[in-house]
This record gives structure tokens, C-alpha cells and sequence, in this order.
């Protein structure tokens, strides 16, 4: 009983394979998706995907949300963008969070102020992920 | 030796006209590569998008979004998808003619349609025939989703409202770099794709509820569609204008040919006529 898994960001394919267990960060909490899981149909919010593979080391991407669809053995990650958990630069990833902070800060109407949150949000998660992975090893 | 001087300044002008060719034809052909690249590297989203879209046809909700419900067209919406530049030979003329045909079949069966345009080659033919309901043009060899985001949206407003009951866009297909071919695909209602065989009465989970998923779910779909048919419309372009350049350095090469001819016979003929000359000269003096 295996799953298969195709993450896909709108720039290409980025993982096409088969997986013992998926864990996806949807809109409303954490989920981990084992084989013969009931169909499921949620979007994503920023954060991380990790795939487990039998005998592997499991793999880890950032998203910055899509949608997730839930197949009894099969899960596709239709990502926004997406990309690897060991590419992120966590330099890189500091400055994006504090400049989201900024933008929030001076965002004055409604409409700026949700995109705003949205950017640090995101920013917020991948700087959570490139922590973890660097405390993990 | 008046007529030979011509043609040599034709040759000359007929030899810049290569150069300039030739160099539009290398360009094409190395923006050709990158626009397939881009085609190769959009498709998985499209199709994987697409393939959720076959499966949530199959389920059996208790909301049916209006994107996939099928009605009857009283009006009708087109996204014609069309290049910013010319140059590339039959291209766009092709696929307006498929266009054009189309708009005669809807008028047959007294259906209006709409039309949203982009690429200024389609906004330029089109503004004198119809209305064009918006318009989105320079996008450039590398187009932008968000680009299209407002006039994909201005066609998704109008199904919403009822004012149109189908959907198309228009675009060229590429199959391979000689041949394009115009194409049309039906965004809304999201046709049935029965392909996979699933077990009946099944359902997703949803997350959030059913109404605000599935609009996301579907206007992404659209867009990854219409930005599928832009990228792929691009290499379409290139490739078609790589052809069209290199046939037409071809030919400048044959009338560079033709010329050198005309200008060696002129030549021989200046030169025969001087030595007659002469001799006929010299054979008065003795």
C-alpha cells in the first residue's frame, strides 16, 4: 500500500513519486495523509510538505499555499510555489519576514494591509521551517 | 556601364534585407527554445489542476459550483489569444480565420458573443468587427500570470452574472516548430472528463466549506489554463517566426542570385559591345 505523490508548483514539476506518508500544512491545521485516506479537498497555507518514503530520508518543501487533493492513493500538491526545504537561505528568508513586517506597518488601506499580513505570513513560515531544519541538524 | 551600377545597389540592398532576417530568424529560434521550456515547465500544473477538476466532475456534492454546471448558451465568451508583434507568417491570420468562423457558426444560431483579446495583433483585427470587452497586450516573451488575472476576470464575472453561458479560448497549438495549429478549448462549463473510472458515490472532504473552495479551485483552474494557451501561443510566435525569417532569407538569397546573373550578363554585354566598338573603329582607321 503505497501513495503516490505529485507536488507541482505553477513553475513546474517538483516531486513525482510514491510515499509512505505525506504531512501537508492545509488552511485549517496540520494533516498527514496515509494510504487509503478518505478523498479530501483543502487549500494550503504557507508551509511545509514532507514527504516520507519507505527506506529514505524523508523529504521536505516549502509552499507558499495551493491546493491539496486527496485521493485514496493518490495526493497531488498543487502549490503556488514551491520549493526545497535545503534551498532555502535563511539570511534570505530574515530579511523577507522583516520587510513583510515594514510593509504591514506602513500599509494604510484595507486591502494593502491584507496583503501585507498575507506576505508575512508566509515569510513568517518559511523562516520557521529553515529553523527547525537547521536546529535538526 | 549604367545598368550594371544599378543592380550592383540592388544587390546590396537585397544583401542588408538578408542580414536583417537572418539575425531576426537566430533570435527566434534561440527565444523558441526558452518558450517551449516554459510550455514543458507550466504543463504538470495544468494537467494536475485539470485532473482535480475530472475527479471533482465525478463526485457527487451537494453544492454543484455554476462554473460546472452546463446551460444553454444564450451568449457565448471567447479569450482569443493572439501575438504583440507580426513578422511570423500565417500565424495569427489562421487563427483568425478559425475565429471568424466560429463567430459565423454562434451568429447562424443567434448567439452573441464577447470577446476579450490578447496580443495587440488580435486587438488591432478585432476592434473592427466587434466590441472587445478588455484587452491585454505587451506581455512580452515571458507573460505573467498576473498579467491576465484582470481580464480573465472580467469574463469569469460575466458567467457568474448569466451574461455569458460558455466559455473558449482561442489559441494556437504548437506542434512542432513547422507546424502551429489554431485551437479551441472550452474553460466554462468545465467539460466532463471520463477517463479515470472511479466508484460511485464517493466525496471529498472539503476545507473550507464546498462554495469558497471550489471558486478558488476553479478560478486557479481557468487561469492555468489561459496562461497555458498564452505561453504556449509565445512559442507558437517564435517558431512560426523563425520559419517565416529563415524562408524569407532564402528567398533573398535566390534574388541575390538572380541579380548577380543580370549583372554578369550586363557586364558581358558592356564588354562585348566595347571590343566591337574598337574593333569596328580600328578597321575604319586602316
Amino acid at each position: 500500500m503505497k501513495l503516490h505523490v505529485d507536488l507541482v508548483s505553477a513553475e513546474g514539476q517538483i516531486y513525482s513519486g510514491s510515499a509512505t506518508m505525506v504531512v501537508v500544512a492545509a488552511e485549517e491545521g496540520d494533516v498527514g495523509i496515509a494510504p487509503r485516506h478518505a478523498p479530501l479537498l483543502t487549500r494550503m497555507r504557507p508551509g511545509q510538505v514532507r514527504i516520507q518514503q519507505e527506506g529514505e530520508e524523508e523529504l521536505q518543501f516549502f509552499v507558499s499555499g495551493g491546493i491539496l487533493e486527496v485521493q485514496p492513493h493518490l495526493v497531488t500538491v498543487m502549490a503556488d510555489t514551491a520549493e526545497r526545504a535545503a534551498d532555502i537561505d535563511e539570511a534570505a528568508a530574515e530579511k523577507a519576514k522583516q520587510r513583510a513586517e515594514e510593509n504591514l506597518a506602513q500599509a494604510d488601506d484595507r486591502v494593502d494591509v491584507s496583503r501585507a499580513q498575507a506576505e508575512l505570513a508566509e515569510a513568517a513560515a518559511r523562516l520557521t521551517m529553515v529553523k527547525k531544519l537547521r536546529a535538526g541538524r | 556601364m549604367a545598368g550594371g551600377k544599378e543592380v550592383k545597389s540592388k544587390i546590396k540592398s537585397v544583401e542588408n534585407t538578408q542580414k536583417i532576417t537572418k539575425a531576426m530568424e537566430m533570435v527566434a529560434a534561440s527565444k523558441m527554445r526558452k518558450a517551449q521550456e516554459r510550455v514543458e515547465a507550466s504543463r504538470p500544473y495544468a494537467q494536475k489542476i485539470r485532473r482535480t477538476i475530472g475527479h471533482l466532475a465525478q463526485a457527487n456534492p451537494d453544492f454543484k459550483h455554476p462554473f460546472m454546471v452546463e446551460r444553454e448558451a444564450k451568449r457565448v465568451g471567447m479569450i482569443i489569444v493572439s501575438t504583440d508583434r507580426g513578422l511570423c507568417g500565417g500565424l495569427n491570420i489562421n487563427l483568425f480565420r478559425k475565429v471568424l468562423a466560429e463567430l459565423r457558426e454562434w451568429d447562424k444560431k443567434n448567439v452573441p458573443v464577447e470577446i476579450v483579446v490578447v496580443g495587440r495583433k488580435a486587438a488591432s483585427f478585432f476592434r473592427r468587427i466587434k466590441d472587445i470587452k478588455a484587452e491585454v497586450t505587451d506581455l512580452g516573451d515571458r507573460p505573467h500570470l498576473e498579467d491576465l488575472i484582470g481580464t480573465i476576470k472580467v469574463m469569469l464575472d460575466d458567467y457568474r452574472e448569466g451574461n455569458i453561458d460558455r466559455l473558449f479560448l482561442m489559441g494556437n497549438e504548437f506542434v512542432n516548430t513547422m507546424t502551429q495549429r489554431p485551437d479551441i478549448q472550452q474553460l466554462l462549463p468545465v467539460p466532463e472528463d471520463e477517463d479515470e473510472e472511479l466508484p460511485d458515490h464517493w466525496d471529498y472532504i472539503y476545507e473550507p466549506e464546498p462554495p469558497e473552495l471550489l471558486e478558488s479551485i476553479l478560478v486557479r483552474y481557468v487561469e492555468a489554463q489561459v496562461y497555458q494557451g498564452v505561453v504556449e501561443n509565445v512559442a507558437c510566435e517564435m517558431a512560426a517566426r523563425m520559419v517565416a525569417m529563415k524562408s524569407a532569407s532564402d528567398n533573398a538569397g535566390d534574388i541575390i542570385d538572380d541579380l548577380q546573373l543580370e549583372y554578369n550578363k550586363q557586364r558581358q554585354a558592356a564588354i562585348t559591345q566595347e571590343l566591337s566598338e574598337i574593333v569596328a573603329g580600328a578597321a575604319a582607321v586602316s
